[in-house]
């Protein structure tokens, strides 16, 4: 019994974070964020698909690694905890999950050797199956699809997009084609690019085993759900990081503001609430794949929880910074911003643990 | 990861299961001096908690490193085989071995630094059930600065002399002995100057006053000490080492007063709670704001499983690093078992005031006991303030106060 992280999972996590410490330094964090280097985001993304990133899922005979979720929940965090700006949920983790388990044997062969050689990149748009906002929602009928998909990850440089209707049908789209419109949107994190997608007679193509069964998209979020709660995860224990060494050489009143209760308490806090969340993300990423009956229940909660989690210590870290923490200059608000948003996206707390009690009953 | 135990651990567990099969209904003839202890089941064999404590260490399933000529089971301590036995006990509602301070906390001591003459006298009948012990360390002006505390002990000829006073000493009033941390040296510095010493219940000088706690029971007592005298032996360590004495097994208590498979085991009595009770013709659970609460918590105590079982592993796997993981225990173990239990109270509203023996009460009143109980336990053994400074110092090596002087 090892109930942990193998050397290989620690060793690549490990490789990747170092890559982000070195190159997304807050300046260029601060570069990219502010539009003024596109390049610069492009590069990172070179850097970290020369690590792999882009076949950790993809199975062998495909030309990927042919790992399991657990080693892309650590580099989720690793992404997380350095607001890696760059692509890696949709197009790594959603994309090949959604072609594994809905694709025909060709359609496997087809896009999954092609994500392996980083030929196509996908974006992904299910938020629609998960809870339509306002008028939003996709439609098909006779081969094509209409309607409107908000918060699709990715879609920007991807060469096809995932989207999928509310029966849980999932279809490959060309990003480029002329019948699809694709509209940034701004949200407060900026290290990430979300879209809306607008489909007017699109012509798609179905993976074919989600068209009698929502299993593959379910599976699908499930492992969307545990990278966001590992992106959550990393970003949390780099803002408990920050904090702890801000309060030890920070000095008012003629000492170190850590040795104030009211200021170590907070950190105490946040440690004790962040410990457990490790645990629960990677046992929810090694029941995706060894134990799936339990998957959705520990995917719902394992995010859930870990937003909770999150969302407090984004608060608390912020606050041991005093007036800095709330200053653009210091650029702790990446993160604070980061968390905000894993929160919302794919299903926010309130609406995941209702879906973890019906997978109860 | 691997979550799996290996083949020979399956056959253990089927021996286990057939064990508690034998045992099924099992009941006790005497009373618990835990709140929380059961009283066993129904229909099953009838025994005193003393006689079921030698079934079960002849079996194996307690006390299974402690050596045989001290009255243990004699084997290797073997984690996941005590885990199986957790599991299965609990699954089948079979009743486990009764704990206590003595078992929990002075054994380990012993068999760590006891003399050969102490071990000889007193781990067999502790572990037997058949001597009960209490611990004299808190006293009213010593709580979280325990070091600062007072009681004297003189040697006098070859024996101790000991005077003064322990407050919150749980089950003194049935206890045989108590072991017992007392300044022997005054001109030592505070630390330095503790001695850990053993001191019969019935030695002349002792009075006990029972201490009423919010749940109205008396859990607790006040132990007055005038010029008790026992044997110079009667000491753990030498003169002087009783802090480090104590510390080697405080980590003990902390660790098992909230363990999360128990707390998952009140969820789903909850959620059976919530199913039955109604309001307004509707189950609770069908009420979106309780469930949503109910759910909170649910992820809560499975996060805090999760993390069991990576301390578990850090055990089989020396060399894990979880310092910060094992000091978080007793602090989130304990709030959120508090949290879960307020939480059924609010569910029962109006109901869930009632108390003791009145009508309508539901589950035998045991969440509005445990609510205020664990209260007692998230204050007690360390306040959850005392454990923050614990993990922010030791843990997050985070600067302590600044010291006061004369302190």
């Amino acid at each position: 019994m090892y109930f942990g992280l193998s050397d290989e999972q620690s060793f690549f996590q490990d490789n990747v974070r170092r890559y982000l410490e070195e190159y997304a330094t807050i300046d260029n964090i601060k570069h990219i964020t502010s539009g003024d280097e596109r390049n610069l985001s492009a590069e990172i993304h070179k850097g970290l698909l020369n690590l792999g990133i882009n076949g950790l899922l993809i199975p062998e005979k495909f030309g990927g690694l042919g790992l399991d979720l657990l080693f892309a929940a650590v580099v989720s965090e690793a992404l997380g905890g350095g607001v890696g700006p760059t692509p890696f949920i949709a197009p790594y983790v959603m994309a090949p999950t959604a072609i594994k388990h809905a694709g025909s044997k060709s359609q496997q062969e087809n896009y999954l050797s092609k994500i392996a050689t980083n030929e196509y990149r996908f974006g992904v748009g299910f938020s629609e199956f998960i809870g339509k906002r306002n008028d939003a929602g996709i439609s098909f009928s006779d081969n094509t699809l209409n309607g409107r998909a908000m918060f699709v990850l990715d879609a920007d440089n991807a060469t096809h997009l995932l989207l999928a209707d509310e029966q849980g049908q999932i279809f490959v789209v060309d990003a480029k084609s002329a019948n699809i419109f694709i509209v940034k949107l701004t949200t407060v994190d900026k290290t990430r690019q979300y879209s809306e997608v607008i489909c007017k007679n699109l012509e798609v193509e179905l993976l074919e085993n989600s068209s009698d069964s929502v299993e593959p998209i379910n599976q699908t979020i499930d492992a969307g759900r545990i990278m966001l709660a590992a992106d959550s995860l990393g970003a949390s224990q780099t803002m408990i990081d920050k904090a702890v060494d801000y309060a030890k050489e920070r000095k008012q009143f003629g000492r170190a503001i850590g040795s104030f209760q009211a200021v170590k308490h907070m950190c105490a806090e946040m440690a004790a609430d962040l410990e457990p969340c490790y645990a629960l993300v990677w046992h929810a990423a090694h029941c995706h794949n060894h134990s799936p009956d339990e998957s959705k229940f520990m995917a719902c909660h394992a995010k859930a929880h870990v937003s909770e989690m999150s969302k407090s210590i984004a608060k608390k870290a912020t606050e041991v910074h005093g007036g800095m923490g709330f200053t653009d200059l210091l650029g702790l608000h990446y993160w604070f911003k980061r968390i905000g948003l894993n929160r919302q996206i794919l299903g926010s707390p309130e609406l995941i643990r209702e879906e973890a009690y019906r997978t109860q009953l | 990861m691997d979550l799996e135990y290996g083949p020979e651990y399956q056959d253990f567990t089927k021996e286990v299961q057939s064990f508690c099969k034998k045992y099924k209904g099992l009941s006790f003839i005497d009373r618990s001096n835990n709140p929380l202890g059961s009283s066993g089941g129904s229909g099953g064999p009838k025994m005193s908690r003393s006689e079921w404590q030698k079934i079960l260490i002849k079996n194996g399933y307690f006390a299974r490193s402690v050596p045989k000529e001290y009255g243990g089971y004699g084997g290797e301590a073997d984690i996941l085989r005590s885990r199986i036995i957790a599991a299965e006990f609990s699954k089948s509602k079979t009743p486990g071995a009764m704990g206590g301070q003595g078992i929990d906390m002075l054994v380990p001591t012993l068999l760590e630094m006891g003399t050969e003459e102490q071990k000889q006298a007193y781990i067999k009948p502790t572990l037997h059930g058949e001597m009960i012990w209490c611990q004299g360390y808190s006293e009213p002006n010593a709580g979280s600065d325990l070091a600062s505390l007072q009681t004297k002990g003189e040697l006098v000829g070859d024996e101790w002399v000991i005077n003064g006073q322990k407050i919150w000493t749980s089950t003194a009033q049935y206890s045989q002995m108590c072991f017992c941390l007392v300044r022997t040296e005054p001109d030592a510095p505070k630390h330095a100057g503790i001695s850990y010493l053993l001191i019969p219940m019935d030695t002349p000088g002792i009075e006990i006053r029972p201490l009423v706690d919010m749940t109205l029971n008396a859990g607790f007592n006040e132990v007055f000490f005038t010029d008790v005298k026992i044997p110079a032996s009667n000491i753990v360590g030498k003169r002087g080492e009783g802090w480090a004495v104590a510390n080697a097994t405080l980590g003990h208590e902390r660790g098992s007063l909230a363990p999360p498979d128990a707390t998952m085991n009140r969820v789903n009595m909850l959620i059976n709670l919530m199913k039955e009770e109604t309001l307004d013709g509707k189950p609770l659970i069908e009420h979106p704001i309780y469930r949503d609460r109910l759910m909170q918590i649910q992820g809560k105590v499975l996060a805090q499983q999760s993390h069991a079982l990576r301390l578990l592993s850090a055990k089989l796997n020396p060399g894990t690093d979880v310092k910060i993981g094992k000091m978080i225990q007793k602090l989130t173990g304990t709030e959120l078992r508090h949290e879960l239990e307020g939480l059924a109270i609010d569910v029962m509203g109006e109901i869930g005031t009632l108390y003791e023996d009145s009508p309508h009460l539901k589950n035998d009143g045991t969440w509005q006991f445990i609510y205020m109980y664990f209260l007692g336990l998230i204050i007690g053994g360390g306040t959850s303030q005392i454990q923050k400074n614990i993990i922010a110092e030791r843990g997050l090596g985070m600067p302590k106060e600044p010291k006061v002087e004369g302190a």
